[in-house]
């Protein structure tokens, strides 16, 4: 508990381009243990991009990333500088991603979709993930689907599989991309109940979404982006009610006549 | 008649299981080459699959029966017919084989790797436990067509001078002066045929737990 003032993420002044299109233009961002952000924006705004650099799946150009004293990268003028191999698998492990699509595997039945990775990857005891997989099922609300293969499953229970399935790797900060996106309205509600029930354990979260009514009341913090910059960020309530700047205005009045 | 037909089945037998044997593991190595970001691997096994596919499987036996006499000298032997046929059917079902892995492994979404990804799997946990058992499930279909084709595929072998069934069958009507040989190992085919797609169904059915 001595570094608990250090954040679990934190990003540096990140860029990132495809070709001439310049879609992060020097992010910075620390979350904290325990919090829950939100981050909201217009669609080819560099959400999902800050969100894909942020857990690996791309890599930025410029700036830094850390995992609390795990150092992913670091600028060297100007320059993003990632670590070895081994820095990188030390730092998939302390991170969760659930999809807009949940990319839950198709073949394995649910429970080997949550064991699959604790066992092979992790290599820890067969017995002991077995019964924390059960165990976060039972939280899901999915006791009784251990042995069905996804494709049986509504969207609703995928997404809350593949959230469980995150979870089961004991990560330090879990994101969220789109979580509800692909999903309709009675479904969404399901499945952002879990992500409540988690923020109310204190689970780190940052999640990326447009469920604005969402994220002002589970978020402690909402960061709007637009244009490859945070424009605006501040406590959930404060943002959603009381924008300050124009371009946020802008975006949360779309929201309210929509 | 029977005894020398079943004779000619067998070397059909031996014809078609030599080929898959070498051809299916052969077909993962071009496969992963045309797949490869190493530019001139990958153009090597596209040319490679060109040639294989864009020209007759008769002309490829013919060809790598002659070779060794054309281009090295070495004097031909008996045998030599029966091992240039299997390494030419060899060679050109890798070539179709590695075509089929290459759709089934080209069509897995990229979600799947990106999922594996952030688990944490390495590229050949990846591979091994999410990629390829879903890719199975995909090319048996296409996979089962090819096989199929090979059966048939096997009388080719006549040209050359093997003597697998149907060359056997043809020397049998003729020596005879009756349609009966050709009919019979018209059966054999057809039989033949018929266990290679109970067993494909049977794989097929296996894998039918999930759809994605």
């Amino acid at each position: 508990m001595t570094e608990a003032k250090q954040p679990l993420v934190r990003l540096e002044n990140v860029h990132k381009s495809y070709g001439e299109n310049h879609v992060l233009r020097g992010i910075s961002l620390a979350v904290n243990p325990g919090e829950v952000v939100a981050i909201i924006g217009a669609s080819g705004g560099g959400k999902s991009t800050l969100l894909r650099c942020t857990t690996l799946l791309e890599r930025f150009d410029a700036g830094g990333l850390s995992y609390g004293d795990l150092e992913v990268a670091r600028d060297e003028g100007g320059v993003a500088v990632y670590g070895h191999k081994n820095v990188l698998q030390e730092a998939k492990q302390r991170f969760g991603l659930v999809f807009q699509n949940y990319n839950l595997f198709p073949h394995y039945t649910v429970l080997k979709n949550l064991m699959d990775a604790p066992l092979c990857v992790q290599k820890r005891d067969a017995a002991e993930v077995e019964a924390e997989a059960r165990r976060l099922l039972e939280r899901m609300g999915l006791a009784g689907n251990e042995n069905k293969v996804p494709c049986e499953l509504s969207g609703g229970q995928q997404q809350r599989v593949s959230i469980a399935r995150a979870l089961c790797m004991n990560p330090d900060v879990l994101f969220f991309d789109e979580p509800t996106s692909a999903l309709d309205p009675e479904l969404t509600q399901e499945v952002l109940k879990v992500i409540r029930d988690l923020a109310a354990q204190h689970m780190t979260m940052v999640i990326v979404t447009h469920e604005m009514a969402f994220a002002r009341d589970v978020a402690d913090r909402i960061i709007f982006i637009d244009k490859g910059v945070i424009v605006e960020e501040g406590p959930a309530e404060q943002l959603i009610n009381n924008p300050q700047h124009e371009r946020t205005r802008a975006f949360l009045s779309r929201y309210e006549n929509g | 008649m029977m005894e020398m037909l079943s004779r000619g089945f067998i070397v059909t037998v031996e014809l078609f299981f030599l080929t898959l044997l070498g051809s299916l593991p052969l077909g993962v190595v071009i496969a992963l080459g045309r797949m490869s970001k190493f530019k001139p691997l990958q153009l090597l096994m596209q040319f490679y699959i060109s040639i294989m596919r864009g020209t007759p499987l008769m002309l490829q036996m013919f060809a790598i029966y002659f070779a060794p006499y054309y281009v090295f000298g070495i004097n031909l032997t008996p045998d030599s017919k029966w091992t240039a046929t299997v390494i030419a059917f060899i060679l050109n079902y890798a070539a179709y084989f590695a075509e089929i892995y290459r759709g089934g492994i080209q069509s897995i979404p990229r979600g799947q790797y990106e999922a594996a990804d952030v688990l944490g799997y390495s590229s050949s946990q990846t591979f091994m436990r999410i990629v390829l058992p879903q890719v199975i499930k995909r090319i048996l279909p296409a996979m089962a067509n090819e096989v199929i084709t090979l059966v048939k595929d096997t009388s080719l072998a006549f040209a050359i001078g093997v003597a697998e069934m149907f060359s056997t069958a043809k020397a049998l009507a003729a020596r005879e002066g009756s349609m009966i040989p050709f009919l019979l190992a018209g059966a054999f085919y057809w039989v033949f045929n018929m266990v290679v797609e109970v067993i494909m169904a049977r794989f097929e059915k296996r894998l039918d737990y999930y759809h994605d």
